[in-house]
C-alpha cells in the first residue's frame, strides 16, 4: 500500500550546514569572506587580480579560484604575489560550501584579513550555494549590456553589492550606466552599484574603501549575527 | 544528484521498499529550472532505490514584505522588486527560495 509521508527536507541543508560553519570559522579568525560571481568574461579575474595587487601592502588577502577545467586564472593571481589556490570542479558549473572547506582545509595561509573567492563564470547555479562569504559580489561588464539584471534576477537578488567592469569601454559600446543600475535597483532594491575599470584602475579606490567599511561593520556585530539576509533560507 | 541522495536516506529511515513519487517545494527565486529539474530526474534515479519514481514539483511565488503596506505581497515577476499594491521597492524575501522536498509517496 502507497502511504504519503511528511519529510521537510532542505535539499542544500548539507550545503547550508557547512556554509555556516565557515561563516563562523572566517568570523573567528577575523577574515572577511567576499565571493564573486558573474558571467563567464565579465572581468572577475582581471578585477581581483588588481584588487589583490592594490590591497598587498596593507592587507593579508588571499583568493580561491573556481574554475571548470584550467588552472589559468590562479596563475595570473599569483602574480599578485598573495596565496592563491585553485579549485577545479571538473563539469561542476558553480562552488559549493563543502569544497571551500576542503580548499581551506590543506592550505596554510597564515591569518587573512580578507578571502576572495572567484566563483565559476556562471549566472545561474552559483546563486544557490550559500559558501559562507561575507559579501557576494555580481559583476556586470559593459559590453554584456543593461538587461542583465533582468534576465538573471536571482543571482543579483541574492548578491550584495554589484560592480560594473570595464567601465573604460562604456562609451564604444554605448553602455547606459543609468539603465544599468535602474534594473539592478528592480530586482535588488537599494544595492550599492560600483562602477569600475580594472585597466585603468578608475573606481578602485571606492571599491577598496566599501571593502574596509563592511569588514569593520561586520566586526562590530556579534558572531551569532553575522548571517546574510539575503541568502539565508526562510524555510 | 541532492535531491534523489535525500529522498533514498528518508525512504531508509521508513523502512520503504519502494518510493512512488517525491514532492518538492520549488520557488522562483531558487536558481533551479522546474524543466531542468523534471528532465534530469529521471537520470539521477537511473540504478538507485528511485528508479521509476515522479518527482512532483510544487512552484511557489515570490512573496515579500511589503514595509509600506505592513504585510505580505505575492510579486507577479521576479524581474521588478516593487509591492504590487503601493509599488514600494521590496527587499526582504519571506517565500520563493525555497528547494524542499516536503513528502514523498513510498510503499
Amino acid at each position: 500500500m502507497t502511504r504519503l509521508v511528511e519529510v521537510r527536507q532542505n535539499v542544500l541543508k548539507q550545503n547550508d550546514v557547512i556554509a555556516r560553519e565557515l561563516r563562523q570559522r572566517f568570523h573567528d579568525a577575523g577574515t572577511f569572506a567576499v565571493s564573486l560571481v558573474s558571467s563567464p568574461g565579465s572581468g572577475k579575474t582581471a578585477f581581483l587580480e588588481k584588487t589583490l595587487a592594490l590591497m598587498r601592502p596593507d592587507y593579508r588577502v588571499a583568493a580561491l579560484v573556481g574554475d571548470l577545467a584550467t588552472e589559468n586564472d590562479a596563475a595570473r593571481l599569483a602574480r599578485a604575489q598573495v596565496p592563491v589556490k585553485q579549485i577545479t570542479t571538473g563539469t561542476l558549473c558553480h562552488l559549493e560550501a563543502a569544497m571551500v572547506r576542503n580548499a581551506l582545509d590543506n592550505w596554510d595561509t597564515g591569518p587573512l584579513d580578507f578571502l576572495f573567492i572567484e566563483n565559476v563564470g556562471n549566472l545561474v547555479c552559483p546563486s544557490s550555494y550559500d559558501l559562507g562569504e561575507d559579501l557576494r559580489l555580481v559583476l556586470l561588464s559593459v559590453t554584456e549590456g543593461e538587461d542583465k539584471p533582468l534576465k538573471y534576477p536571482t543571482i543579483f537578488n541574492t548578491a550584495d553589492l554589484a560592480v560594473l567592469t570595464k567601465m573604460d569601454l562604456a562609451e564604444a559600446v554605448e553602455f547606459d550606466a543609468a539603465q544599468a543600475d535602474e534594473n539592478i535597483q528592480k530586482v535588488r532594491p537599494g544595492m550599492t552599484v560600483l562602477k569600475v575599470s580594472s585597466k585603468k584602475g578608475a573606481g578602485m579606490d571606492d571599491w577598496l574603501q566599501f571593502l574596509a567599511s563592511a569588514r569593520e561593520k561586520r566586526s562590530a556585530v556579534t558572531a551569532g549575527a553575522a548571517t546574510i539576509p539575503g541568502r539565508s533560507n526562510p524555510v | 544528484m541532492s535531491i534523489v541522495e535525500l529522498a533514498e536516506e528518508e525512504a531508509a529511515q521508513r523502512g520503504a521498499v519502494q518510493v512512488n513519487a517525491v514532492h518538492l517545494k520549488l520557488g522562483r527565486l531558487a536558481g533551479v529550472v522546474k524543466d531542468a529539474l523534471l528532465s534530469s530526474y529521471e537520470l539521477a534515479c537511473e540504478g538507485t532505490d528511485l528508479q521509476g519514481s515522479r518527482l512532483v514539483i510544487e512552484e511557489v511565488p515570490i512573496v515579500v514584505y511589503c514595509p509600506a503596506c505592513q504585510g505580505p505581497r505575492t510579486l507577479d515577476s521576479m524581474q521588478w522588486f516593487a509591492c504590487p499594491e503601493c509599488k514600494s521597492p521590496v527587499s526582504e524575501v519571506l517565500h520563493g527560495r525555497e528547494l524542499q522536498v516536503v513528502a514523498m509517496e513510498i510503499q
